[in-house]
């Protein structure tokens, strides 16, 4: 070989799969239905800009209607069937979801930007699996060690981010329904089409009407739906800024909140670690989904010893990302879900050049179109930059050195997050006193980014509290 | 009968070993008849042969089987549900027509040997976080119990067509055992029927053999066999002499220190079962590891 290496062919994915309404509903009640008011906002393809679908606003009329659906729904329907029988719904959805993953992948991509690769091989199979996971919980409460008696809480309000639309959507409705909750869920602005094709989902299961209900909307219906009276428990995934108000506006009520904020783990690697498959794990730690991840690989500790090493081969394989049309079966890194979140993307990096870091970025060519950001690594960067310290939720790496096991412990839980956080050594005993260690919900070893339903997830510290996944998702939708 | 009127084609009921049917390699049968005595068909008799093949084909399959996912066998025991669904009216004929009773009655069985695998789908993933778990040993280790499949099952099932078979094989294989089970002898036609359910319902050949014929001459030969790690005495007859072999079962289990589950007479299989059929073929293993820098 003279070094000479070709060319990628172009290897899109078939956008024929997905057959789009102009314009969506609100879903209540079984139904879809037009909204009270006549608001409506567009939701775009990140990676084109061009307009998918018009989607209907919801007002706090629209919050009003659905949740009474749901409370209707829990008390005559859900509530009262036994838990055999609604596992038996779930497990319909779960089927109608691995039916239906391709044209779900394809739709995933197109709204949210995220590479078909990811929604395929990861968002897809995730969420059939949580269903189909919490499913079986359904008729087993009583052996979740909850308690003899488990009972559910009510009326759920759920209000998810754009990061993972689907999975998020499954993280929150799978565990509601299977402990015998309905659900009102807002999907983010952005990201709404996905949660409407499960509202179809829904109908093909022949779920009860009222059981699931999906109110598309902004801030303002998320606010109406979690401070809604009717509503017994609330479950918000974004970020800490959000999740404070929201706990803010719920003190004093009966009402129940688990929250799934933000983060800004520590990717800690040691200079026994496998330096190859660190750096697969550095790069899957901070540019899977855009670095869109609130449990992202955002802040490099790397052992001072190996750091220039670790440095090379990483924006060495940097190089080789492909960035580009999310649909493309090759691309490694799509777009940014909005022009907002680029905007703030920009801006925190600018900040790390202002404050005296070095910033690099992988050559790659943007498109014209659509909201676009290289991945990019900082490196010189101390504990006191913002680029350190703050989410940026974008693909954007702060690389921090340390020598000891301890200076790792304590610069690694030195933020008010505490998600996650990954840990690279050969040496066993270490890894596990460095997870005794952390101050983190997740722990990954000689990995990164893992998800499984029947592992729990979820904060410490202003990441959050309660935890979804596993035994442990259960809990938040029981008294 | 008008020479023109159409002749059905009879199904040849045989035993279901390592995913195929075959006869028995002695060549015998047995004739099943329906609850007034009439015939409706000849089951193949089981050998001691059979019975070591059938044993053969577990252990051959438990390796492959246990190494799936938990959600995988989740969902090959959901399919087999599905499958069952499917076919739900020729299990409320085969009931029927084996045990006399009227449709309603049958169609609850049905209902329940349906249910049972979808109980049981769900325990797949579920089983080793409400049996395992972290241990706070005193001591700077991490410590970890999870359960893990004994192996290969031998399985007397109880009286009764379908739902008792159906509630000690299902709950065996969920964890990843297989099974070798020698299904109720005056009721043998639905248990062949359910070994097309699951050779339909991607379950791995192997994974469950079902034998019919005489328990009391088959079981002897599984329980001192010593590829055998488990033994299922659920179904084997208590009253009187019939005591006996139940003893001698379990001594000769003893031998190879075979776990064993002792006969289970008059129970109640609509119940829904609770985690015991699920435990008493688990082993635990533990696993130590130092924390330190």
């Amino acid at each position: 070989m003279t070094g000479k290496t070709f060319e990628y062919a172009p290897a899109p994915e078939s956008r024929a799969v997905v057959d789009l309404a102009s314009s969506y509903g609100l879903f209540i009640g079984g139904e879809f239905t037009a909204g009270a008011g006549s608001a409506t906002f567009k939701t775009i393809n990140p990676a084109t800009e061009e307009v998918l679908a018009e989607v209907t606003e919801a007002g706090e009329a629209d919050v009003d209607r659905a949740v009474a659906a749901a409370r209707r729904a829990y008390e005559r329907v859900w509530g009262p069937m036994p838990g055999r029988e609604r596992a038996k719904y779930l497990f319909r959805i779960a089927r109608i979801v691995q039916e239906r993953s391709r044209e779900l992948a394809v739709a995933e991509s197109l709204d949210n930007g995220k590479p078909i690769r990811e929604s395929r091989d990861g968002d897809l199979p995730l969420v059939a699996a949580w269903f189909f996971y919490y499913a079986g919980w359904a008729d087993k409460l009583e052996h979740a060690g909850l308690g003899t008696e488990p009972r559910a809480l009510g009326v759920a309000g759920q209000v998810i981010p754009w990061n993972f639309p689907l999975m998020m959507l499954a993280w929150k409705i799978a565990p509601a329904l299977a402990t015998g909750n309905t659900v009102v869920l807002k999907p983010a602005e952005t990201t709404p089409l996905t949660a409407l094709l499960f509202a179809e989902i829904c109908q093909q299961a022949d779920l009860p009407a009222g059981v699931v209900n999906i109110v598309t909307g902004a801030g303002p219906t998320g606010q109406a739906l979690v401070t809604h009276a009717g509503v017994d428990k609330v479950a918000f995934t974004g970020s800490t800024a959000v999740g404070r108000g929201i706990a803010r506006s719920l003190a004093g009520t009966d009402k129940r909140l688990t929250l799934e904020l933000g983060g800004k783990a520590a990717n800690v690697v040691f200079d026994d670690a496998p330096l190859d498959q660190a750096v697969e794990g550095i790069v899957n730690g901070i540019f899977f989904n855009q670095g869109h991840v609130c449990c992202a690989g955002s802040r490099l500790l790397v052992q001072e010893s190996v750091a220039d090493e670790v440095l090379e081969r990483l924006k060495a394989r940097m190089t080789t990302l492909r960035v580009g049309d999310p649909l493309d079966k090759n691309t490694d890194v799509g777009a940014i879900n909005s022009a907002a979140q680029l905007a703030r993307i920009r801006t925190l990096s600018d900040t790390g050049d202002a404050e005296g870091a070095e910033r690099w970025s992988a050559p790659c060519t943007l498109p014209d179109h659509g909201f676009w950001f290289a991945p990019t690594i900082f490196t010189g960067v101390t504990q006191a930059h913002r680029i350190a310290r703050e989410e940026i939720f974008g693909p954007v790496l702060s690389v921090l050195t340390f020598r000891t096991p301890a200076e790792a412990v304590a610069k690694a839980n030195n933020t008010p997050y505490g998600l996650s956080a990954g840990v690279w050594t050969e040496k066993g005993s270490r890894i596990l006193w460095m997870a005794e260690q952390l101050r983190a919900g997740v722990v990954w070893a000689n990995t990164f980014n893992k998800f499984d339903p029947a592992s729990p997830f979820g904060g410490y510290k202003e990441s959050g509290y309660g935890r979804e996944g596993g035994r442990h998702g259960l809990a938040g939708y029981l008294r | 009968m008008s020479g023109s009127e159409r002749v059905e084609v009879r199904k040849t009921y045989k035993l279901y070993v390592g995913g195929a049917f075959p006869r028995s390699e002695s060549g015998r049968s047995y004739v099943v008849s329906d609850s007034r005595g009439r015939f409706l068909a000849n089951a193949a008799q089981a050998s001691r042969k059979d019975g070591r093949d059938a044993v053969v084909a577990a252990r051959k399959a438990q390796p492959g089987w246990a190494g799936r996912t938990p959600y995988n066998r989740g969902q090959v025991l959901y399919r087999a549900a599905e499958v069952m669904e499917d076919r739900r009216e020729q299990f409320v004929e085969q009931l029927r027509a084996a045990e006399g009773v009227g449709q309603r009655k049958a169609d609850t069985f049905v209902d329940a040997v349906i249910d049972r695998w979808v109980w049981y789908a769900g325990w797949a993933d579920k089983v080793a976080q409400v049996l395992g778990g972290a241990n706070p040993v005193a001591g700077p280790y991490f410590n970890l119990s999870v359960p893990e499949p004994t192996g290969v099952v031998a399985v007397v099932a109880p009286a009764g067509p379908l739902l008792g078979l159906v509630s000690v094989v299902a709950p065996a294989i969920a964890t990843g055992n297989t099974v070798v089970v020698i299904a109720s002898q005056p009721h043998p036609l639905p248990a062949v029927t359910l070994g097309e359910v699951l050779a339909t319902s991607d379950l791995p050949g192997g994974v469950v053999n079902i034998l019919t014929g005489s328990a009391a001459e088959i079981a002897p030969w599984l329980a001192s066999h010593r590829d055998v790690d488990a033994l299922d005495l659920t179904g084997v007859d208590v009253d009187g002499d019939a005591g006996e072999l139940a003893r001698d079962l379990e001594a000769a289990a003893a031998e190879t220190l075979t776990r064993v589950r002792r006969p289970e007479p008059g129970a109640d299989w609509l119940a829904t079962p609770g985690l015991d059929r699920l435990s008493w073929t688990l082993e635990t293993k533990t696993v130590w590891h130092p924390i330190g820098i």
